[in-house]
């Protein structure tokens, strides 16, 4: 019979908290905003296939930094998740709230009782109909859910990111702005500048005519932003 | 891992996953499909007419409106033909019900596989899945609950409209120029027969599908011709390589006005 040695819960939780943190702060960062039309989501992304934003449904939109099985995990659950619920519902009732929550139970049950917890921090976003509000929400790799408002960093250097986008941030930033002003703030926390054509994008727009808001920013579009001052 | 219901499906096993949302639904809620009913099929309404046909830029799938339960008319404006996705659309001949569910779980498999992978699904790749599904509906055709679709869409990597039809146990052929399926679907054919010709402009395509659904209409008592006094006209949808969309309702209007006029005595 084999015994494990007694480690305080603490330490235990500690622990797994800063494995958890070096692997994210090893990773990207991804910059989420609120503009006049919807909600961008903005990384500096090297691969042009790997994503680290997309689509999970009409409204919904989701981002992961961290290690990228574990946030494509995450992912592909959540549209499951959203698909099954608009089947069985109706696609009005498909929530990011509710896709918050079950990210956090998942994140919060792997994180205590499992050997490594992920180390992943994610962002889900619901662009709001004309008039309401838009919902943003960090999920941490423990599971802590944080309600966000305006704009929101996650990753390597969400810290630092955080705060100058937080400092910079207006309510009435339209979509270049806001680009512009997100690629700015990553380059100064990776104190570098940042290519045009290694920067993914995704934004829900509130005035799209489609049923399913959420695009990806062309490469072209992302450097036209940047080119207009 | 957590695997309750309605909680996040997380965790697979296998390599890979499945980007399929109707082994989804079969593998967590298969009460949720479209069942079988036990025993003889229930007098339930029936779909009539559908067609499809190329012209030069892409396909047109066009519907009659009426569904019809026995010798009654069950519905005078229901819609038969559907996108699929921005480049597909399905049209449906067959029990109402059962179709209008195969219909949104097809719409939803598209979709779900476009999430799940990041790609959308060939052409060819669509038309294999539906006949997948509609094998699934197998047992419930067994007993009289047939579902036969048509599906048309542009081909983007062939650049070119396709159309593919289907019997009732999921068998699949590609068609060249047009197909019909229904009660109405022998007429129409004929009518298609004369009319259609390779490379015909859009405005043409919507008249010869309009056209064949007033013969079927004529021909067969089950579907439903134009009835320009209460404004109902048959649904028609155009897909080409700028997507699937709705033929405006006053144009399928000009073309039944221009054929009945042709015919007026």
């Amino acid at each position: 019979m084999s015994f494990m040695p007694y480690v305080p819960p603490e330490q235990l939780m500690k622990d797994r908290s800063d494995f958890a943190n070096k692997g994210i702060g090893r990773g990207k960062s991804v910059v989420g905003i609120e503009y006049t039309d919807g909600i961008l989501f903005l990384a500096e992304n090297p691969s042009a296939t790997l994503h680290k934003i997309s689509e999970i449904y009409d409204r919904i939109a989701f981002a992961g930094v961290g290690k990228y099985s574990e946030f494509e995990e995450l992912r592909i659950a959540g549209v499951r998740l959203a698909d099954m619920r608009g089947y069985s519902y109706g696609r009005e009732d498909v929530r990011a709230r509710d896709l918050a929550n079950g990210y956090s139970q998942a994140l919060s049950a792997i994180f205590t009782q499992q050997m490594k917890p992920y180390e992943v921090e994610i962002l889900v976003a619901e662009v709001a109909d004309d008039g309401g509000r838009n919902e943003m929400y960090h999920i941490a790799f423990d599971g802590t859910v944080t309600d966000e408002h305006g704009s929101v960093a996650i990753g390597g250097h969400a810290e630092a990111l955080g705060t100058s986008v937080k400092e910079a941030y207006q309510a009435d930033w339209d979509l270049a702005t806001a680009v512009r002003e997100s690629v700015k703030a990553l380059s100064s926390a990776e104190s570098r500048e940042l290519e045009s054509t290694s920067i993914e994008a995704g934004v829900l727009e509130r005035s799209r005519p489609a049923r399913r808001k959420f695009r990806r920013l062309t490469d072209t579009e992302i450097s036209g932003f940047l080119a207009t001052p | 891992m957590s695997r309750e219901p309605g909680g996040l499906p997380l965790g697979e096993g296998a390599i890979g996953a499945n980007p399929s949302f109707f082994d989804l639904v079969s593998r967590t809620r298969p009460e949720a499909l479209p069942v079988a009913v036990s025993g003889a099929a229930p007098l339930v309404p029936h779909g009539t007419t559908v067609l499809g046909l190329k012209f030069g830029d892409g396909v047109v799938m066009a519907g009659d409106r009426r569904a019809t339960s026995g010798n009654l008319i069950a519905d005078a404006r229901i819609r038969k033909v559907f996108a699929a996705d921005e480049h597909s659309a399905i049209a449906i001949a067959g029990v109402a019900g059962q179709a209008v569910e195969l219909v949104k779980l097809f719409q939803l498999e598209l979709e779900h596989y476009e999430k799940i992978t990041g790609d959308r699904l060939s052409l060819e790749g669509k038309a294999n899945r539906l006949a997948q599904m509609i094998r699934g509906n197998l047992p419930a055709a067994m007993q009289g609950l047939v579902v036969v679709p048509l599906f048309g869409g542009y081909d983007e990597r062939r650049r070119e409209g396709r159309i593919f039809y289907y019997d009732a146990t999921g068998g699949r052929w590609e068609e060249d120029d047009y197909q019909t399926t229904g009660s109405g679907g022998l007429p129409a054919k004929n009518s298609l027969k004369k009319r259609w010709r390779p490379g015909l402009e859009r405005d043409e395509a919507v008249r010869v599908a309009v056209e064949a659904l007033i013969d079927a209409a004529e021909d067969d008592a089950a579907t439903g011709g134009p009835d320009t006094s209460r404004g109902i006209f048959p649904n028609v949808l155009a897909i080409t390589a700028q997507g699937a969309e709705d033929v405006p309702e006053e144009q399928v209007a000009a073309a039944v006005a221009a054929v009945l006029q042709e015919r007026a005595r």
